[in-house]
């Protein structure tokens, strides 16, 4: 997804931020994007339907999303955000037009993709979860009894690995 | 690159205003922060920042946002330096260089920053605030 300029390092930043004491981080804002990105776009689009665009009025509603993408990493959607704020500087509507389907084309792409990361983060953190409650019922169980753990960790690498391979294919 | 820390030694912690009306960048922005050790307020408008301080709030740094409904980031610092709010007032905007961004400099921030806006703009900051709070003790 990095090679394909959908989201950048910052979106790598901000998964780091997910930890044991804020484990659902980055569904959290994730979704809190989603709806603020589709409330400014519906501004937006309303701004557009006019038959005499009103560009000062829409224009915090382009920085808006211009700061909303820029700070969750979605490049992409950042980047088109860009093309509508020269468009709307310009007062060129037919530009302006042009953008915003970009921002739509780019926000769609983007809506898939994030909710397959929080999918596969979600997954993981359960696995980790549950290995981590395996590991300490081992612990209190006889030597003879335990399962070797490389076939748990083995399970967990295969489920990873399965996944990664799920967002391939729907790349 | 490593991560940013910040020296608290005894120090009470430092609060933050964050002043948004995106919530996924007040959801960020409040993490960064609670990473360095902030006290974390949010305000959704530059209005509700003013009406905190009308009420006898006070915060060590205060990150402002430009383009807010209401009363946008410009209105919010001007009003907050009228009425004698001495706090690092720092823009966090969208806005690139332009008019927008100078006429909300010259409102009365401290600096100026692109989002996105992580730690490792805030660190510097908040290890600015506490300098100053120190050399004043």
């Amino acid at each position: 997804m990095l090679e394909e300029g959908i989201l950048d390092s910052q979106f790598t930043q901000l998964q780091g931020l997910q930890d044991e004491s804020n484990p659902n981080f980055v569904a959290e804002v994730v979704t809190l994007f989603i709806k603020d990105a589709q409330k400014i776009i519906n501004h937006l689009s309303y701004y557009m339907s006019q038959e005499v665009v009103d560009f000062s009025e829409m224009d915090p509603y382009v920085h808006q999303i211009k700061g909303s993408t820029s700070s969750i990493g979605a490049r992409n959607m950042t980047l088109a955000c860009s093309d509508l704020h020269q468009a709307s500087d310009a007062k060129n509507k037919e530009m302006c037009l042009q953008a915003l389907n970009k921002i739509n084309h780019e926000y769609c792409r983007l809506q898939v993709k994030l909710h397959l990361i929080v999918q596969l983060q979600n997954t993981i953190f359960t696995m980790e979860t549950n290995e981590r409650l395996r590991g300490s019922r081992y612990a209190a169980m006889s030597m003879q009894r335990r399962f070797p753990r490389f076939k748990v960790l083995f399970g967990f690498i295969s489920s990873f690995l399965f996944f990664q391979l799920l967002i391939t294919k729907h790349k | 690159m490593g991560k940013p820390t910040i020296d608290h030694g005894d120090q009470k912690k430092l609060s933050v205003l964050i002043v948004d009306d995106c919530s996924s960048v007040q959801v960020l922005h409040r993490v960064w922060a609670l990473k360095l050790g902030l006290e974390v307020h949010i305000a959704e408008n530059g209005k509700i920042a003013v009406d905190l301080h009308r009420s006898g709030a006070s915060f060590d740094l205060i990150l402002m946002d430009l383009a807010m409904p209401i009363m946008n980031g410009e209105q919010a610092t001007r009003e907050l330096r009228a009425m004698g709010v001495d706090a690092m007032i720092v823009g966090v905007t969208a806005y690139d260089d332009g008019p927008e961004r100078q006429a909300f400099v010259g409102a009365g921030l401290n600096a100026c920053y692109s989002k996105p806006f992580t730690e490792f703009n805030l660190a510097p900051l908040v290890q600015v605030i506490k300098e100053i709070n120190e050399k004043s003790i």
